[in-house]
């Protein structure tokens, strides 16, 4: 591991001004940087910890959810305002990792770590994620795990969150502050497709950080459900998952989210797919149709064609748990 | 009688000295053996007090070092192993203020002044822990490497009120894993500490 000198910051502007530092990265939970810097794929110069700031808070009120950007997954996933009122966000973190990463890794890190994109990681192979220019390995590679929605000639790598995938179907919000003071972002434009620039994966400015996530609260968010397909039942990335939620009234959904895991570049909002339920009855039919159009723009590599019928079956699967809820 | 003077670590001195006793493709880190390497005389070192088992342990550290390798190389606590070194196993599991954590993906810095529980630590006036005891009574072992994260794992767990099935058991266990697949009797030993029906027991 490269050396780095530890910093502790002791306040947020302290934070903010260590963070935009060229050479620095921020830790807070480390389960993902730690694995990153062993493997030589980060090699910060100066580390900031950022775990005595005081954003840690789970607040729930009429308006929505606020999760404190260093709340952990494991207090998050088991707040009963969570569990109660925001079912899938609950969901998506209890499918995420292990109960010992869980007790560690925030809510903040969780939105901000790294694909799995083996080529990432490997520092011995070419990644224009990791090093702009060099090529992409995983195109004509090992590419099973791969996108197939949201990638370009540059990068087809996924992102691995379950967590966001859940937030950016319930509409979530971040906010940042940084030196010129705090913004807030839906999450939807959070992250950014890989396009001709994949190592750019945010809009975060040097020295901005997470502090919150405000997720508005909506009759939809109580119906909603995360079904994650893995290649083992447990502690596992996903090949596929879909975050949905459903208003039901009268017979017809009123309104509708859906958006995919595991096959997308960023965390992926099929608002196209959501159109086609308004005011349909919530049976098969109407989820196997919104379905093919939540994957109508897939684009398979050489390994990976499975995930586009994968992915379908699992929008279909979720809506048909979701709609069967109370 | 010297035999039973013998310690585990004892044993796999010798046993690495008479050649080969795991050579899993580097799945496990080799016995320890003399003290530590210094760290540079340039390099910036960081003072951290560890609290474990109720002891505080000052030290200088590389700051690079992670609550593993200090519990294991600094401290000799070596009951807590290194599997993957990678957060991807559990072999190195201990209880940070409480939860349950992966040691290898924690920063020793990042650990000072809180309370850590180690696997020494969990037996109480020279008798077992009953998660030890469980663990013993039914078996949860083949070769052992994994077992005092699968303990440490195990009594978070119960304490956390997830020993409520053994599907649950299983899903709450899945950050342990063991290459010997002694899960069923892992699952037994739990399930005997924490009986399915008695959650509010198993709190």
């Amino acid at each position: 591991m490269h050396p780095f000198a530890y910093r502790r910051a002791q306040d947020a502007d302290a934070a903010s001004a260590l963070a935009g530092a060229a050479g620095s990265d921020v830790i807070a939970g480390g389960t993902d940087l730690l694995q990153l810097m062993k493997d030589d794929v980060r090699r910060p110069n100066r580390l900031i910890d950022i775990t005595g700031l005081p954003w840690t808070r789970i607040e729930s009120g009429p308006a929505g959810l606020r999760l404190g950007a260093l709340a952990r997954m494991s207090d998050v996933a088991d707040a009963s305002a969570v569990r109660d009122n925001y079912p899938v966000i609950s969901e998506a973190l209890l499918a995420s990792a292990s109960p010992q990463v869980r007790n560690m890794a925030t809510i903040g890190g969780n939105l901000m770590q790294r694909t799995r994109c083996v080529y990432f990681r490997d520092v011995a192979t070419a990644c224009n994620k990791r090093a702009p220019g060099s090529g992409c390995s995983a195109l004509d590679g090992e590419n099973r795990l791969h996108a197939v929605l949201g990638g370009s000639a540059d990068c087809v790598a996924t992102h691995a969150s379950d967590l966001a995938v859940a937030l950016v179907a319930l509409d979530a919000m971040v906010l940042l502050r940084g030196a010129s003071g705090e913004r807030r972002v839906p999450l939807d434009a959070f992250h950014l497709l890989p396009g001709d620039t994949p190592e750019r994966e945010t809009v975060l400015q040097p020295g901005e950080l997470i502090v919150a996530v405000e997720v508005p609260a909506a009759p939809h968010a109580r119906r909603s459900h995360y079904l994650k397909i893995r290649d083992r039942a447990s502690f596992e990335f996903a090949l596929a998952s879909a975050a949905v939620a459903l208003e039901v009234e009268g017979g017809v959904i009123r309104q509708s989210r859906i958006a995919l895991g595991g096959v997308a570049t960023k965390p992926w909002r099929a608002r196209a797919a959501e159109a086609l339920l308004a005011g349909r009855p919530p049976v098969p039919a109407t989820f196997v149709a919104a379905a093919d159009e939540a994957l109508a723009g897939a684009r398979p590599l050489q390994q990976n064609g499975f995930k586009i019928e994968l992915a379908k079956r699992t929008v279909v699967r979720a809506l048909h748990t979701a709609a069967q809820g109370a | 009688m010297a035999a039973l003077d013998w310690t585990r670590r004892t044993f796999l001195r010798l046993s690495s000295l008479t050649g080969g006793w795991i050579a899993a493709g580097g799945l496990f880190a080799p016995p320890v053996s003399g003290e530590p390497a210094p760290p540079p005389a340039d390099a910036e070192t960081v003072a951290v007090t560890l609290r474990v088992n109720g002891t505080a342990r000052p030290l200088t550290l590389d700051p690079r070092t992670s609550l593993l390798d200090a519990l294991r190389e600094h401290l000799g606590l070596t009951g807590t192993k290194k599997g993957c070194d990678m957060g991807a196993c559990g072999a190195c599991t201990v209880h940070l203020d409480g939860r349950r954590v992966v040691s290898c993906l924690t920063l020793a810095a990042m650990a000072d002044g809180r309370a850590i529980t180690t696997i020494e630590g969990l037996a109480q006036g020279g008798r077992l822990h009953p998660m030890q005891a469980a663990f013993v009574a039914h078996d949860g072992m083949q070769c052992g490497y994994c077992t005092p994260g699968q303990i440490m794992s195990a009594v978070a767990l119960v304490r956390e009120g997830r020993a409520t099935s053994e599907a649950a058991i299983r899903e709450f266990m899945s950050g342990n894993i063991c290459r010997c697949g002694a899960y069923p009797n892992i699952v037994d030993a739990i399930t005997s500490v924490a009986p399915l029906s008695g959650s509010s027991e198993a709190r």
